[in-house]
């Protein structure tokens, strides 16, 4: 067969009644797979069913060929680990204490640890950078440490596959990154294989093999992300209908107004970012343009402006563009100019500036947040 | 590395101190239970008595028919109560959860209330396993409700008081039948029912050792599954441990614990609560594999210590075993309380 985690005609809910049905998952020893879908779609019902902790509906689950169902609870915990979102509440354990039930699946009758497993809890502590809050008890540390201790946990249970739900949740983006590039880094050692649910898009799409989109009824889609991330698809899944994600570049914007544009802004080459973004906050409707389509203001302007008069990248901007753009200057009430400088190829849009100040509706640069 | 090696090494040194200290104090208050009291007896004829040599026959019958296997119920009891405590405080993930407060006692006193009431009635002698039979049901049932009850509810303060409120309506029941029983019983019954140490015998204290000591190594071969649990389910099931069987095991050993207590000495409030929280600062560990045995010990102590007060301080009258372990154990459960609030910061 091949592939290392397999489901077949996997279903998955809650008291036999079936959430979501035939998943179909393949996924190669040392690949990570990312759930993501919207609130409440069943991406933690798939983990959990995944991690045996709920029974399947129907469908089999197969570890390195052998039926997951099939297996002892130690032979489980010896190639299986989880971090899951429910809070810990222990009492008087301190970091190291929960690190070392990792260890549990190895230890003996009385559960007590050898020599070579508190090295093991020791170097998992260093990999994960916790040792210096080994001592602290585990309810006084933050959410973010609480998280690192935990995957410490799941790796020194030493796992083939690890099982992650929403693990970035709490974490600020330094954690963030360190905490996937942690993943990355055992699954290049070890060959570790990874399954989670994230909801930062951007982190999905650039830690993932691969991707699976759930949407509350089925899995929509399994494949790798730039199969997943085309145009149009995440506002689909996610049925965005305020603001808006853009797939190809992994940024979302904020809901854009939806009066006709009072402003023109004359941006390129980025300048015009925060400009949209500060007019959006304001509220205020505001056309963009000349850009090219590959400018970086491109996607904002997009995003937030009410029109957009565009040109195609790598070729000189027509006349009948250059008249577009100043119809609608004479509709706005103001222009506002990002750009000090133009190149040989937007002497355009310098010609927009000239007509903006022949009509006294050119505000440069910062002029228009002061009044 | 060094200090790393010292930090294990101090952790050691403070486990085997705490042990220390436990084992002195259930030596030194077994000394104490056996040589204060009415009559007082002395060090030596207590040696003397304990190893077969000749002594005062009063002396001889007041140990070995009375403190001897008073002492003894109450180090057995004791041990029984703290651990059986502790495992409802597992369950539950609850710190003051136990046998009193979650209702248990009084479940199971009442089931005995009703056989005992039942078969003196009819003039038949009830042995000490239908007494702990009779318990273990009550146990058992209360159980069961709180198990319903906590389904519905998954509160730490809504659990309790379901409990509590269990406890008033088994009491309620045992009232009942205690006011339309015969005189000769209610006087049996009453003190029975308010929890006391007196009166023990030694057939009663042989089955309750075998009972207890055989429920304890059966806890204590669990402390390994039970360090899973206290994690929570969701991880101890990852852990390779069948959850469910663990629970039922947990329901039916704390239950058996509890019964065997109410069985002998009725119920007794507040030591489940409070000895595994002074163990667990003692120890400074939640670890169930020191936490069994150390509980059991705390138990022991606290009991023994306990039933010299309810013995001595107004003699010749008597006080109930509760009042005296109220007064103390009840202040630490609102402290644990306390504390709880404050490092949730609601």
């Amino acid at each position: 067969m091949g592939y290392y985690f397999k489901t077949e005609k996997m279903a998955v809910g809650y008291q036999k009644n079936p959430l979501i049905e035939n998943i179909e998952i393949s996924l190669e020893k040392g690949e990570i797979l990312t759930l993501i879908g919207p609130n409440g779609a069943g991406k933690s019902t798939i983990l959990k069913s995944i991690a045996r902790q709920l029974d399947l509906i129907s469908g089999v689950v197969y570890l390195g060929g052998k039926d997951l169902a099939e297996m002892s609870g130690n032979e489980l915990s010896r190639n299986m680990a989880v971090v899951l979102t429910e809070k810990l509440r222990t009492e008087m354990m301190t970091c190291e204490d929960v690190v070392a039930t990792g260890r549990y699946p190895y230890t003996g009758t009385f559960g007590l640890l050898s020599q070579s497993d508190y090295e093991i809890v020791n170097e998992t502590m260093d990999l994960v950078h916790v040792t210096a809050i080994k001592e602290q008890d585990f309810t006084k540390i933050s959410d973010g440490q609480r998280q690192r201790v935990m995957l410490a946990r799941a790796i020194c249970q030493e796992p083939d596959i690890i099982i992650l739900d929403e693990p970035t949740s709490y974490l600020d983006v330094k954690y963030k990154l360190e905490f996937l590039s942690i993943l990355q880094e055992m699954r290049r050692k070890k060959g570790l294989t990874v399954i989670m649910s994230l909801h930062e898009l951007e982190l999905a799409e650039r830690v993932s093999d691969k991707i699976l989109c759930v949407n509350g009824d089925a899995v929509e889609r399994f494949g790798r992300p730039e199969d997943i991330f085309e145009p149009g698809y995440i506002s689909r899944l996610f049925s965005i209908s305020t603001g808006s994600f853009d797939e190809e570049n992994g940024t979302m914007e904020l809901d854009r107004s939806s009066e006709p544009a009072t402003v023109f802004v004359i941006a390129g080459g980025g300048s015009g970012k925060s400009v949209f973004r500060r007019l959006q906050r304001m509220g205020t409707s505001f056309a963009a343009g000349i850009l090219f389509e590959n400018d970086v203001d491109y996607p904002v302007a997009r995003a937030l402006a009410e029109a957009v008069i565009t040109t195609p990248a790598f070729e000189p901007i027509s006349e009948n563009e250059i008249e577009t753009a100043k119809r609608k200057i004479d509709d706005c009430e103001k222009v506002i100019c990002c750009k000090e400088k133009f190149g040989s190829f937007e002497k355009a849009n310098e010609e927009l500036v000239q007509y903006a100040r022949e009509q006294r509706k050119l505000i440069i640069g910062e002029r228009l947040w002061q009044k | 590395m060094q200090k790393e090696r010292k930090r294990q090494s101090d952790k050691m040194i403070r486990y085997i101190l705490a042990f220390l200290l436990l084992f002195v104090g259930v030596v030194l208050f077994l000394v104490c239970n056996i040589c204060i009291g009415s009559v007082k007896i002395s060090l030596e004829d207590a040696r003397k008595c304990f190893t077969g040599q000749e002594v005062d026959i009063t002396v001889w019958r007041i140990l070995w028919s009375v403190r001897f296997p008073r002492a003894l119920a109450a180090l057995i009891l004791g041990g029984a109560l703290a651990l059986a405590g502790y495992l409802l405080q597992t369950f539950f993930h609850n710190p003051i959860a136990g046998p009193f407060v979650l209702g248990i006692s009084s479940g199971a006193k009442m089931v005995v209330a009703l056989v005992m009431v039942y078969m003196l009635g009819r003039s038949i002698r009830v042995s000490s396993t239908a007494m702990i039979f009779a318990a273990f049901l009550g146990a058992m049932l209360s159980m069961g409700f709180v198990l319903l009850m906590s389904r519905k509810v998954n509160q730490m303060s809504m659990l309790i008081i379901s409990g509590v409120m269990i406890g008033y309506i088994c009491s309620a029941v045992t009232e009942f039948v205690v006011t339309f029983a015969n005189d000769a019983e209610i006087v049996n019954l009453h003190n029975w029912s308010k929890g006391s140490f007196s009166g023990m015998e030694w057939n009663n204290v042989f089955v309750m050792a075998v009972v207890v000591s055989v429920t304890s190594v059966v806890v204590f071969m669990m402390s390994k599954p039970l360090s899973a649990y206290q994690l929570g389910e969701a991880y101890a099931q990852n852990m390779g441990v069948n959850v469910r069987s663990l629970r039922v095991w947990m329901v039916l050993l704390s239950s058996l614990l509890s019964a065997c207590i109410v069985a002998y000495a009725g119920p007794i409030s507040f030591v489940g609560v409070a000895v595994p929280h002074l163990v667990k600062n003692l120890l400074g560990t939640s670890k169930p594999i020191l936490m069994i045995p150390a509980c059991f010990l705390g138990g022991s102590v606290f009991c023994l210590f306990c039933d010299l007060l309810a013995r001595t301080m107004f003699a010749p009258t008597e006080l109930s075993i509760s009042t005296v372990t109220a007064v103390f154990g009840a202040p630490i459960v609102l402290w644990i309380m306390a504390k709880r609030r404050k490092e949730r910061g609601v």
